[in-house]
């Protein structure tokens, strides 16, 4: 196939393909999924703000 | 070489590169900051930047060249990088270790084992073994960029080595990791754009797909009279199963660097630095496509230098002779006598983006290892986090150099030194670290024990088989001959040419499997708070 010498590298050309397109569908099927943040995350959030606005403050 | 055109090209690319890290040092404001970036960055940058760090010359010029040695079964490695350096990486450890890493409030990749079994010292040595370990990575990756510059300047390797450290020493000490990975981007999407050029120029000379790769497999004739009694059966196929080629192919390239990813310092802080698991689903998408440009071409392009060495008048010898026998300088040699000048100095930034972006993160990884958990969390030593994170990153960039000088001396002509420099790092890590890191994010059973357990096995069975037995670098170390008189204690065994990895994973897997039975449990409400939010 290809022009190549053997199955085990003609197989893995096609597993490169199939890998990649894996990655491409898995991403594109979930890629508005998982933006939840969880609640530590909003209360970090939250103490960053604050640390922001202290660090501009006394700027 | 148009040296005119080559210096208007990389001193633009320089001051780009130079005013982005200067952005990001004016918005660099906090440790967080620093250390993992704001854990709030865009899924592009944030998986062009994994994949820049990811990629660097090491994998371009270091496995490009094997690739001209083992020919195209290397991209094994390629399909490894995209499904288990992508997909399981991102899927099934990328998810988890960003919740559990803000859970534990963990800035670092020690810092996070350690945060997670409750021991600084766990966190302490897994830092001060990144410190030690990684800067034979970085110095590959440094040779890397510094033989192709010697090459197309036709300058001597060691001043060429002496100017591309110090440009990158400057830029990594400007900025934290945010700065890292903006510019990550950046150089990412350039390395994108490089090995697409390069693709489509390599086929186009070579008289297309099929026809390029007929002539290299028409060339097997030759592979086997040269090299056929280590197992080489040509560059389109296998090497003969069991063979010392086939043992050095599978088990130090393929499986050394395609499973050592998982536990890499660097790349796994970066989980840590996304706002949510949207990011990190998006990021599959753009890193997989990204790794197949990088690794598939520099492999397909690598084997391929065979044919255009061997048609052109100039050499007729195999990749390997015409760069007489530094496999490291096959594909610097390529650029600079086959593509036109205009595309050597695109390429020339191309490969000094590769190294850049995954200098600085290696670098930063070093830095914060020593700084943050040895210096800090181990030792307990107070000042100013940041001010000792730069410091260590001063003197990981200054041994990094001191290897990159001494390595090309230090082992025999014909040795593939990137490739194994980078492999010898990939596979230390996955024995020391993967065990206890996937069953940290995957079981509520492993105890501290058992970590510990696994982490020396798995660290001192690697390296007892690096120095005594795995005779490509025990011969050049030299400590077996001196003890015992032999260069490998498995003598010219088929022993002799498996990997470390090979045996340093397994008996770490075993041994913290087993120890998990002992040693005092982890706190139930410190167990809940890790796999607090993990689904």
């Amino acid at each position: 196939m290809l022009g190549l010498g053997d199955f085990g590298v003609s197989a893995v050309f096609v597993l490169m393909i199939l890998s990649t397109l894996l990655c491409v569908v898995y991403g594109a099927i979930n890629w508005n999924k998982g933006g939840e943040a969880t609640s530590l995350e909003i209360e970090e959030e939250k103490k960053w703000d604050a640390e922001e606005r202290e660090i501009e403050e006394s700027l | 070489m148009n040296v005119m055109l080559l210096s208007v090209i990389v001193i633009f690319y320089l001051a780009v590169i130079g005013y982005l890290a200067f952005l990001a040092y004016r918005q660099t404001k906090s440790t967080a900051d620093y250390m993992v970036a704001g854990r709030n960055v865009h899924p592009y940058i944030m998986a062009i930047s994994y994949g820049a760090t990811f990629i660097s010359t090491s994998a371009i010029v270091g496995f490009g060249g094997a690739a001209s040695v083992f020919g195209m079964g290397i991209l094994w490695l390629t399909f490894l990088n995209i499904f288990v350096g992508i997909f399981v990486a991102f899927v099934f450890l990328g998810k988890r270790t960003r919740v559990m890493g803000l859970n534990l409030n963990a800035h670092t990749f020690p810092e996070f084992l350690g945060n997670r079994f409750q021991s600084t010292f766990l966190q302490g040595v897994s830092g001060l073994m990144i410190f030690i370990a990684m800067p034979l990575y970085a110095a590959v990756v440094l040779m890397g960029g510094a033989q192709f510059i010697a090459e197309v300047l036709k300058i001597d390797y060691n001043a060429a080595l002496f100017f591309f450290t110090i440009i990158i020493a400057v830029y990594v000490i400007m900025g934290g990791l945010k700065g890292v990975m903006y510019t990550d981007a950046f150089q990412g999407s350039l390395m994108f754009i490089g090995m697409a050029l390069l693709l489509v120029f390599t086929y186009v000379k070579l008289g297309g797909v099929v026809g390029a790769h007929e002539k290299l497999t028409a060339m097997a004739p030759i592979a086997q009279k040269m090299f056929g009694a280590k197992g080489h059966t040509g560059w389109t196929s296998f090497p003969k199963f069991g063979s010392e080629y086939w043992l050095t192919l599978v088990t130090t390239i393929v499986l050394g660097v395609g499973i050592g990813v998982l536990a890499q310092p660097q790349l796994v802080v970066r989980f840590m630095t996304v706002r949510s698991n949207r990011e990190l689903n998006r990021a599959v998408l753009v890193g997989g496509v990204f790794i197949l440009m990088m690794t598939g071409v520099a492999f397909v392009v690598g084997a391929l230098t065979n044919v255009y060495f061997y048609e052109n008048p100039a050499f007729q010898k195999i990749s390997l002779l015409a760069a007489d026998k530094n496999v490291d300088n096959v594909i610097p040699l390529y650029i600079s006598t086959a593509m036109p000048q205009w595309f050597t100095a695109i390429f020339m930034v191309t490969l000094l983006s590769a190294a850049m972006s995954t200098l600085s993160s290696q670098f930063h990884a070093m830095g914060t290892a020593i700084g943050r958990d040895v210096y800090e969390k181990w030792i307990g030593g107070k000042g100013s986090p940041v001010l000792i994170t730069k410091t260590g990153i001063l003197v990981a960039i200054l041994l990094s150099y001191f290897l990159a000088w001494g390595l090309p001396v230090f082992f025999e002509g014909g040795t593939a030194i990137i490739a194994r420099g980078t492999a010898i790092f990939f596979g230390l890590c996955a024995a020391a670290f993967l065990p206890m890191f996937v069953g940290a994010l995957y079981s509520k059973k492993i105890t501290k024990l058992a970590a510990m357990a696994g982490f020396w096995s798995g660290f001192g069975a690697s390296f007892f088989w690096l120095f005594f037995m795995h005779l490509k670098e025990s011969k050049s170390l030299l400590i077996c001959k001196t003890l015992f008189g032999v260069d490998s204690l498995a003598f010219n065994s088929f022993w002799a040419f498996v990997d470390p990895l090979i045996i340093g994973l397994p008996i770490a897997i075993i041994v913290t499997l087993a120890v998990s039975r002992f040693g005092k449990k982890l706190p139930d409400d410190h167990i809940q708070l890790c796999f607090k939010e993990i689904k």
